[in-house]
Formats: structure tokens, sequence, C-alpha cells
């Protein structure tokens, strides 16, 4: 069995990485550390030394310029202590074999990098972006979803429903085209919906579906199905008791399972 | 050359921010727009054409898939444009981090990036018939405060040309210290002097300085230093800020001849704090013995106490209500970001755990005319709001407790309290991590933000009551990415163990800062021309009284000071060397080789003289009026649950993260729908273990105007009952007290002051007891005592008010308890007596009652109640908890019932009342303290109550179908439809 380390990137407004290198560990993974940009920079970590990289939630640059987007270029622009793009380590990274993980602010920063969705694997143009939810609001909130089962995507695989907070101001889904959003649809890039709890069935009634993304689009993979991306915190269901209805009894599967799925695939080879 | 650049959504793309717009005038202002639509502008200075060209090439400033960018004007299809930019001056977070992405993108060289500047403005572009003056309105009542913004406004005629505009500060480097010729001056003159420079010294005060400066020796020692015999304007500044109400709580330190003329005695009250504040601490601790949970109680930034051997937690609640009045997103900002360093700054630095925040507004549909510069409770509703959230979210920090109160006094200034707690290690580097290390030597080094003239004399203008003239300078706006990168580099730092000690800059800035810390190691020398600047202009004494952001100061050992600074610069961080720490008894400040400052320590921190006030206490006396009738007790009961003090505050609470860092045990809505209130919040600190803490809170200004007595010990019953509600153990708790006061000192615009001070004895009094009786001791804590407003004639004092917070700890989250109903057919136990108290109640305020009885504590009977309740829920035995407060048992049952979407039936026979004879309004609504709603399942029932033996308890009822219906000795009173009481719970407030 292989082993599994996985590296949680932070700095510049990045908060979430605490409980997501937590959840790292209760998913299996072997390591889990957590660093800043400014060391990848430095060149005291090296992406090449681990297999599961995440990207965690947070206020990359407090949201100027739109989300993620001041970061997004930071990793294209800025060069490791090689002089190299940090981007080019994250390709190569990728190119690798690695696991990508973006929650929340990471899912963004995927996004905006060109990594999600990557129609027809062009890794690093920006086809889609992530806009002002409809209610014009941040809400923290609880939303269920479910997996989509012809997902490419190795994280969701054997995933049904899942249930877990959104906590974001820019969850909607824009594609650059109809035809991007039907590609990505047709794919099954669309690795997870928010869903109506009755039903089941990806909706676009509020607050069900937080943000008004199309489709209920929750989360993207890319086609080798190794990128996940979404808007909702499966870290922060990290214990039972961090489910809003645990005193009633309630209980739904950890967000901890989905960051299994990655593990396993890699454990597994 | 200056270029703007415009970038406005691409038009199939929902412009969700401009119809945000369009909806805020319609809402505020209920002016009808057709529609908004948003451009943003950047003014680009320092870059040339191509540059310009390829940083849009390249997506710089916009999203290719989202926005159109042009250097020509997009707006069209306007009716008017207004667009809003900041002053010079004012921190415009955005074109900070635009000029970073420009600089990244375009690869500039340092020195490149040096010369770019960047400043945003935001056009709002409007259809719809409004006039020239609808416009202007629109421009200055809800778009743009003009203390921070400037606005230029365009007709479709006029079209879309603006001129590029730099907000650039334009201003000389002035290094001059100017002398103060004090003792020219009459005691008229020098207090006219104090005014005109917000300055807030007394006539006391004044002369205290003037006899430091003739004391025998002063003026040689001063002439060795190469500085003159007179106080230079810095010494000046320094002591003021130093001595300022804000910073040395003088009326809490005051020597306060206490008069109670009910009684007809008088007593001598030597210092509230060290009395009424530390003394009740010290002997609760003592009396604790091996149980004390304190570790550092008043001499830090944040109290700290042990959460687990190996884990101290601190707590520190802030107020930030001048500012808040005056600018609401940025004061509110600031009170958050700012309460964030305390914690930061606490022992060796704390880790943020979690915020809490309580607000107190004037009515948001408020209707009456605005005194001259008040802002309409609304939009300051709206700014603070907005401005926590943005303060605690992009921290980082999640906002796990709150609430809001409603009076009408409150239009005369807001209070904002904003609190953090932090967690450190008991222990680290063989040390315990809550104390400081520094040493005559270690460096003085600044880390964070720069310096401005923002929230120059904050501390002295928040010592003032507001008024017409209140100085915009004390108003700015925070920066939380900033202070983000700053407490990521510390907590490395503190790690590594490279500093010796940490303190935040707050109010009055260095002068504060490094004046604290030197009072350590016994003095400090600094040369203020190291201290980086946000623009040149700025005199010595503003480099050391400025209270910008983000900025913490520390001793730095000179042997760790190289890889400290490295440590910073690889970080992104800006660190500066300011001086060293001495121990030469003085504060020592140059301007390059240009003395600036010098003053003894001892004088500096002990010099103040002791204020000599006296308080005068007589009962106010009012007829109860009698009770009316009421027909229809079931609209009487969604009219409560819709009153501003009940309803649902989910509007606000879901736009604040309650659960980043991943460890929420208890949020702020529970129940079926996830729209019934929790009493407190609770969660894990430490992910890898149950053991959690429970934030709570108790606030009640409604009963001040009876008797502050109660009313503190309301509100620190309140706080503990509502953590014991969610399964803390009462026995395991802290305090902290933040006093909200109007001006409590006789004088000619304050003719009540006497009674006002006696109401602050009373309530200290109140503290003394209360702390004792529940075993809380009060580890940290905050007063502001000028919270009144002068202006149009008028004069708005707010009602004494106390913050009591109370942090609890939890064994076992998993045995925590909510208070929705969670079965049908569960029984329903009251515990606690009900007495004859409806004074102050929010059903007093609604029937407009007068007179009557305030609700009292029964501290050792509530205390013995918690501890049983404690006990069975530790035992498994409840299944919901839910405390009485504000509008009562009615209420309360209410909020369990839709909470839990679960009907119940309940008999007011069962309600354990004092006397009998109690009419059914004052056991529906009165709000005696000390009483908890709790449900327990049937076999269960008997362990309970035999648990709870001894116990005042009644068995009201059961849960069960759709409605909740009370009734008395089998006469109906109400039955309502859960759903009904869920709509009017909800109402209000849905924005």
């Amino acid at each position: 069995m292989n082993q599994v380390a996985s590296l949680v990137i932070t700095g510049y407004g990045t908060n979430c990485h605490k409980e997501s290198a937590h959840a790292a560990k209760l998913a299996g993974a072997d390591r889990a550390d957590v660093v800043f940009f400014s060391d990848l920079c430095a060149g005291r970590v090296r992406l090449s030394d681990y297999n599961l990289l995440i990207f965690p939630g947070g206020f990359l640059d407090g949201d100027d310029l739109g989300s993620a987007q001041a970061a997004a270029l930071r990793w294209r622009y800025m060069t490791d202590a090689d002089g190299r793009a940090l981007v080019e380590d994250l390709k190569t990274f990728f190119d690798d074999g690695g696991l990508i993980l973006g929650i929340c602010n990471g899912f963004q920063l995927l996004v905006k990098l060109g990594m999600l969705p990557a129609l027809g694997g062009d890794y690093f143009t920006r086809t889609a972006s992530l806009s002002n939810n409809d209610s014009a609001r941040f809400e923290d909130r609880w939303v269920h979803l479910r997996a989509n089962p012809a997902s490419p995507c190795v994280f969701t695989k054997g995933l049904d429903r899942l249930y877990l907070p959104v906590r974001h101001g820019e969850g909607k889904m824009v594609f650059e085209s109809e035809a991007a959003q039907r590609a990505v649809v047709d794919a099954g890039l669309a690795a997870l919906s928010y869903v109506h709890p009755e039903t089941g069935e990806p909706t676009m009634e509020y607050p069900y579906n937080p943000n008004g993304s199309p489709l209920g689009i929750a989360g993207l993979t890319d086609p080798s199905g190794r990128i996940l991306g979404l808007m909702p915190h499966p870290e922060a269901f990290n214990h039972p008791t961090n489910h809003p209805n645990w005193t009633r009894g309630a209980s739904d599967p950890l967000g901890i399972s989905l960051i299994e799925g990655g593990v396993r695939f890699l454990k597994d080879g | 050359m200056l270029v703007r650049i415009h970038v406005a959504v691409k038009p199939h793309v929902t412009d969700t921010p401009g119809r945000k717009a369009a909806a805020s005038v319609k809402s505020a202002l209920g002016l009808a727009v057709d529609s908004a639509r948003i451009v943003k502008v950047f003014t680009v200075q320092g870059l040339d054409d191509a540059q310009i060209a390829l940083a849009m090439e390249r997506g710089a400033l916009h999203d290719p898939v989202l926005h159109d960018v042009s250097l020509a004007p997009l707006a069209r299809d306007f009716d008017w444009l207004i667009e809003v930019g900041f002053r010079p001056g004012v921190t415009d977070n955005e074109g900070r981090t635009a000029r970073e992405t420009l600089a990244v993108v375009l690869g500039l060289s340092r020195e490149q990036a040096g010369r770019l500047a960047v400043y945003t403005s935001t056009q709002y572009l409007l259809a719809g018939g409004l006039t020239a003056r609808e416009a202007r309105r629109i421009a200055t009542d809800l778009l743009a405060n003009e203390l921070i913004q400037r606005f230029e406004i365009r007709s479709a005629a006029e079209g879309p040309d603006i001129a590029p505009r730099a907000a650039e500060v334009h201003a000389e480097g002035v290094s001059e210290v100017a002398t103060i010729d004090i003792f020219a001056m009459s005691d008229g003159e020098l207090l006219e002097f104090s005014k005109a420079n917000t300055l807030a010294l007394s006539l006391a005060e004044l002369h205290a300085i003037k006899a430091y400066y003739t004391r025998p020796g002063v003026r040689e020692s001063r002439a060795a230093m190469g500085l003159p015999p007179l106080p230079t304007d810095a010494e000046i500044e320094m002591l003021a800020q130093t001595w300022s109400e804000h910073c040395k709580h003088k009326i809490f330190n005051a020597r306060i001849t206490y008069r109670d003329e009910d009684a007809g005695t008088e007593e001598v009250v030597d210092s509230l704090f060290k009395t009424c504040i530390a003394g009740s601490t010290r002997e609760v601790r003592a009396a604790k013995g091996e149980n004390d949970l304190c570790l550092s109680v008043f001499k830090d930034n944040a109290g700290v106490f042990k959460f687990t051997d190996e884990v101290a937690a601190c707590v520190k609640m802030e107020t930030h209500n001048s500012p808040s009045a005056l600018d609401p997103y940025g004061g509110a900002l600031t009170g958050i970001v700012g309460v964030n360093r305390d914690p930061m700054g606490t022992g060796m630095g704390a880790e943020l755990l979690c915020n809490t925040d309580v607000f107190c507004f004037a009515s948001p549909f408020f209707e009456g005319e605005l005194p001259p510069r008040l802002l309409h409770p609304r939009r300051v509703l709206e700014g603070v709001r907005e401005g926590v959230e943005h303060g605690g979210n992009k921290s980082g920090v999640p906002t796990v407790n709150g609430s809001i109160v409603f009076d009408e006094r409150f239009l005369g200034k807001p209070l904002v309290y904003c609190g953090t707690l932090g967690v450190l290690p008991v222990m680290q580097h063989g040390r315990p991590a809550y104390e400081k290390y520094h040493k005559p030597g270690d460096a003085v080094v600044m880390v964070g933000g720069r310096i401005g003239k923002d929230g120059i004399h904050g501390a002295t203008f928040s010592s003032e009551e507001l008024h017409e003239g209140s100085p915009a300078t004390a108003v700015q706006i925070g920066d939380p990415i900033t202070q983000r990168k700053a407490y990521d580099f510390l907590m490395r730092a503190r790690d590594l163990g490279l500093y010796s000690a940490i303190t935040d800059n707050g109010a009055g800035g260095l002068s504060s800062s490094v004046g604290e810390m030197a009072g350590q190691t016994g003095g400090a020398r600094i040369d203020l021309s190291k201290a980086p600047l946000k623009y040149p202009g700025l005199r010595p004494w503003e480099v050391l009284l400025s209270e910008a952001q983000e900025r913490m100061s520390l001793a730095v050992p000179q042997d760790k000071l190289p890889e400290f600074l490295r440590l910073a610069g690889e970080m992104d961080v800006e660190a500066s060397v300011l001086g060293e720490f001495t121990d030469s008894g003085y504060f020592h400040a140059t301007w390059g080789e240009t003395p600036v400052c010098c003053l003894d320590m001892d004088f500096l921190h002990d010099g103040v003289p002791q204020m000599e006030l006296s308080a005068a206490w007589k009962t106010p006396r009012c007829e109860a009026s009698g009770l009316p009738e009421v027909a229809d007790q079931g609209g009487l009961l969604r009219t409560m649950l819709g009153r501003l003090n009940i309803c649902s505050k989910e509007y606000v609470v879901r736009q604040y993260d309650h659960e980043v860092q991943g460890g929420s045990a208890i949020k702020p809505f529970v129940g079926v729908k996830l729209d019934g209130p929790a009493d407190a919040g609770v969660i894990r600190p430490v992910l890898g273990l149950e053991r959690g803490l429970a934030v709570s809170h108790g606030i009640c200004p409604k009963f001040s105007d009876f008797d502050t007595y109660w009313m503190m010990a309301g509100a620190m019953d309140e706080a503990v009952r509502n953590a014991v509600a969610v399964g803390a153990d009462p026995d395991q708790m802290v305090g902290v007290d933040n006093f909200c006061w109007c001006d409590p000192v006789q004088s000619e615009k304050t003719p009540d002051g006497a009674y006002k001070l006696a109401q602050l004895v009373r309530a200290n009094r109140a503290l003394a007891h209360f702390a004792k009786a529940f075993g809380v001791p009060c580890i940290s804590g905050k007063d502001s005592m000028k919270n009144d407003y002068t202006g149009g004639g008028t004069k708005i004092s707010i009602p004494p008010t106390v913050l009591f917070s109370a942090v609890g700890i939890v064994p076992d989250v998993n045995k925590c308890l909510t208070s929705d109903f969670k079965r049908p057919d569960e029984r329903i136990y009251l515990l606690g007596t009900t007495w004859d108290e409806l004074a102050g109640s929010e059903l007093w305020q609604e029937l407009k009652l007068a007179g009557g009885n305030v609700p009292h504590v029964d501290a050792l009977s509530a205390l013995s109640r918690y501890r049983a309740l404690f006990k069975a829920a530790q035992a498994g035995l409840i299944s919901a908890a839910h405390d009485c407060s504000d509008g009562g048992l009615a209420v309360a049952l209410a909020e369990m019932a839709l909470g839990g979407r679960l009907g119940c039936s309940v008999d007011l026979a069962a309600v354990p009342q004092a006397g009998g004879g109690l009419v059914d309004l004052v056991l529906l609504y009165a709000e005696s303290h000390s009483r908890l709603l709790v449900t327990v399942p049937e076999n269960r029932a008997e362990e309970f109550e035999r648990l709870c033996n001894g116990q005042i308890l009644g068995l009201l009822g059961r849960t069960g179908g759709h409605e909740v219906r009370i009734g008395r000795q089998g006469r109906a009173l109400l039955s309502e439809p859960v759903e009904a009481l869920a709509r009017a719970f909800c109402g209000t407030l849905a924005w």
C-alpha cells in the first residue's frame, strides 16, 4: 500500500488549513503538513514530496478583485527558489499522478487557475469562474449534496448523499459559454450537486441551492478525476457534533468520507 | 500618469451587487429605481502604456470569464452615475491588493513597485426617474460616508467621463517638534487648549503636568538629553493618551464618596476596579483553591485561564462605540480586527479561536427626526453587520455567539461589543507562555501595517461625548488580510522562539504599546523616523500616537533579530526595528537625532492624580400601573415573538461564519428547520479532544432605570444560565465584564452625574457579590464611560449597560443540550421560581406599563439549580433545555416549540410561584431570573426528579401536537400553531 503524504497550503488569507489537515489525517493520510505559500517560494518545501495537495478555504487577499483572483495570478507569475514559475511545479505534481482537492476558496483558486474544469485536458486556461451568490450575501448554512455516479472523480467514488456546510459569498458557477457548461455536464465533470432534501434531485431552489449555481453544481472534477473542487466544506464536518442537528440524533456521513475517497485511491495505487 | 481602468460584468452575467444596490435604494430610502449596475474603477499611477496594456491582457484586475475591461468608460444607458471613492489617506484594501497584483503580474522590481499606486472607486449606474436631489441623497445617505469617502455625480446628459484623480495625501515631511508653554496659560486657557486639541485632560491633570516640569532636576536631565524645559507636543500628547479615561480607567479608579439618600448613609469607595472587580476575583480564586482556573488576570491584553493541563485559553471583549457611530462599517471592522489583536498580544501570543459580538441599536424602523451628525439606525445596523462580517469572516475566526439589543436611546451612540477568545500552550520553550520575558537591550520591533494619520486621538476622542465636531481622523478602516499575514508570521515566530514579548497597537499606538512594555524593563528608546509611514507628512508626535491598525509591537532579543527579520521578509510582512528597551527609567523618543519626547516612566504611568467623585443614590419611585385584560393571548404571544429584542436575528447571524476552524458543536441556530435560537455557542478548541468551551453572555440594560444593581446581577445570571443551558459546568466558568456608561461625572453638561455614578457603584457592587456567589471570577474587562451625544440642542445618554460574558468548560461536547423540543410525549419541567417581576420586561415595554418590581437574583438557589441541571445533563436525562429570559416563560416555550416544530400542552397552575396568586400575564411574561425549561423523556423522569430532589421545579405539561397550548387549571389561554409562532419569530427582520 502506498503512503499518502498530504500538503495543505496556506497564507495570504487562507484560514481553513488547520481543520483541513486534521481532516486529512482522519481520512487516513500518513502525513498532513501545513505550509505557507512563502515556503514554496523559498524552496523550503517541494510539491514533489507529496501526493495529495489540499487548497483549503479562506479569504485569499480578502476576495479583493474577486475570490482567489490575486492568488491565481501569484501562482502563475511568481517563481520558486530555482526560478521556475510555481504553476510549473503544480503542473508537474499533477502530471506525476498527484491528487488535488480545493475547498471553497481553494476551489475558486483551482477554477481561476484553469485547473478546473480543464475541458479537453487544457489545464491552465480559465474557462469558468465563480461569481456572487444570487442572494448577494455571504451565508453560512448546511446544504444537501449528491455525488454524480457518472463522474470520473476519485474522491466521490462510492458516495451518494452528503450534508455539509457552505460558507461563501461567491459560489455561483459561471461558464464562459453555454457550450462549455454542456460539455462539463456531458463529461460528468459536475461531480457534486446541491439537491433538494426531499427529492434528492439537483435544485435551483434557494436556500437548498445556496448561490444560484446552474444545475445546482456544487463541485467540479477534471477529466482525469484526480482534481476535485467544491464550495461546501467537508473538513468542517469532522466530528459528529459538527452536524447542526446532532442533538436530535441526526447523522450523516462525515465530510471526511470525501477525503477518504482520495486517500483510498492513492493507497490502492 | 494616471490611468482609469474600468471593469464591469459582461452583459450576460448577473450584476448581483448592482441588484443589491438597487434594492437598498428602495428599502433604505424609499426611492424607486428601475435598476442599478456597477462599474469598478482602478485609478493607476506609475505604469506606462505598455505595462497597462499588458496588465489588461493578462487579466490582472479583471476576470476574463466574468468581466469586460476598458480604458474608456463602460458606463452607458444610465440616468444617473454616482462614483464613490475614498478620501486621501483612507485605507483602500482593494487598492492595495490591486497594486500588489500588478507588481506580481508585471514582474516589477521592488523599486518600481514602490512608485506604483492604485486607488479604487465604484460607479453606480442608476436607471429610473430620479431628480438631481434624489440622486444626491442616494449618494450621501446610502452609498457614501463623506467622512471617509467622496463622490461625483453625472447625469445622462453630462455623460460618463470623469477625470482621473488620485486619492493621494499631499504633504511634506515635517520633523518639527513644537514646545507648548503651559506655564503661560491661565486655567481657562489650559482647559481651552485641552479641548481644542482633543486631549481630554482635566485641570487637575494639567496641573500635575505643570508640577512635573518644575520638579527639581527635571529641567537639568532634560537639558542633558537635548530637550527643552517646556513640554514638547509629543510629551503632552503622550501624557494625554496614557492618562485618558480610555487607557487609565480613571473613573473606575476614582475615590468615590457614595451617599445613599434612602438610607441616609455615606461611605467612600477607593477604586471600584480594585475593590469590586479585582477584589472579587481575588476572593473567588482563593475560595476555589486547587480548582482555580485562572492563570493571568487583568494584567495582560486578555485574561488567561486553564482549558486543559497543556492548553490555556484567553478571552477579551472590547467596545468600539464612538467610531461605529461615525462610520458603522469601519468602526465595527476595526472593532473586531482590533480585539483579535488582544489575544495575539497576550502572553507570548495566542491563536485566535472565536469571536463574539453584541450590538445595541435604536430601532431600525425609527421614523423621527435625526439630530445632526447621527446616522439612521438601520444604516448603523447594516454598516456594523457588514463590518463584523468582513472582519470576522476574512480573518478566519468564527463568530459563535452574540445578540442585538434595541433601545431608543442607542440612537445617541450605538454600542458595538466585540470579543475574541484565543488558545495558547500553558508552557512553551520551557516557560509559561502566558507571561512576557523581555529585558533591557531587546529590540523594539513593529510588525504589520504602516502608520498614517488614521486613528489619531482615538483614545482621547472616545473619552469625550460625541458631538458635531468630533474628529474624522478617529475613523479608520481595518485590513483583515494584512493582519492575517502578520498573524501567520507571528505564530510561526512564536513557535520558533524568536521574540521575548508581544503586545498589540491599539488605543494610543506606539506610545501605549511600547510605553506599557517599557514598564517591565524600566524604559525604552525609539527613533520614530524608522517607523514605516503610509504617506509623508506626519509629525513625530503623530507617528507616536497614531492608532493605525494591524500593528503589533514586539521585543526581540538581539541574537534572534536577524532570523526574525529574515522570516518576516520571506512571509511578506513588514517588520521595523525602532529602538530598544532600556532600564534608564525614561521613555525616550527621537526623530533621527532630534529629541522628541523624554518622560519619566513612573510619572508617565503613575502620575495621573486620582479623581475624586461623588455619587448620590435615591431609588427611583414610580407607581405600578395595573395590568390590562388581554382578550387575544395567542395574538399577544405572536406580537411578543416579533418584538425586536426577541425576534430572530438570523438575517445578521447567517452572514457570519460560525464554524470555520472546524470545532463547532452548538451553533447559533437549532431545531428541525435550524431557525430556533441557541442559548450559547459551544466549540471544540482542540480538534482531537471531546472537551469544549461554551461561550455565552448576559445583557439587560432594560433594568437599569430601576436599579443597576439588579441589572448587573441579571446580566451575570443570564450569562451563567445560558452557558449551563447548553451543558457547561457551572463550577468551571470565568467571566468578562464590559461596562458602557453615560458620563457619570457631575458637571454643567451632566447635572445628573452623581446619580449616574451611584448607578455605576451599585452595578459594581452587584458584580462583586454575584461573582463570589456564583464562583465566577472576572478575568478581563473594559469600560467605556462617555456614551452620550450632544448636538442640535439635544442630549441623548445611553442606558447604563453591562455586557457580562461567560466562558464555561464543557467536559464532553457529546453531552451538550439544545433548546428545541425533540420528541412528542416528553415531560416539560420549569426550574426556578416565578415572581411578580414585570418591571422593564418585554411585556412591560409592549404594554407601556409603569413601575413594578425589577427581577432579583437569588444566586445560591440558582447555583444549586444549575449544578443539578449539569448533573442531569451529564447523566443524559435531559433532551432539551432553554433559559427563560426576554419574554419570560411564554416566549421560551414558543421558542422550544418552533425549534422542534412540535407543540406542547402546558398548565400554568404548575408554575412554581412566589406567594401564589400571580395573574396569567405575570406567569407568562415575568422575566424572573434563574429559570430554565427542560424536557425529559418519560422513562428518565423518575431519575431526573430524584436528582432534582430539593430543587424548585414544576411539571408544566408535555410535548406533542402542532400547537402550543397553554391553559390554567382547565381554562384555555391560548392555542397557537407552531408554524404561526415560527413566522412571527422570523418575520420582523427577514430582510
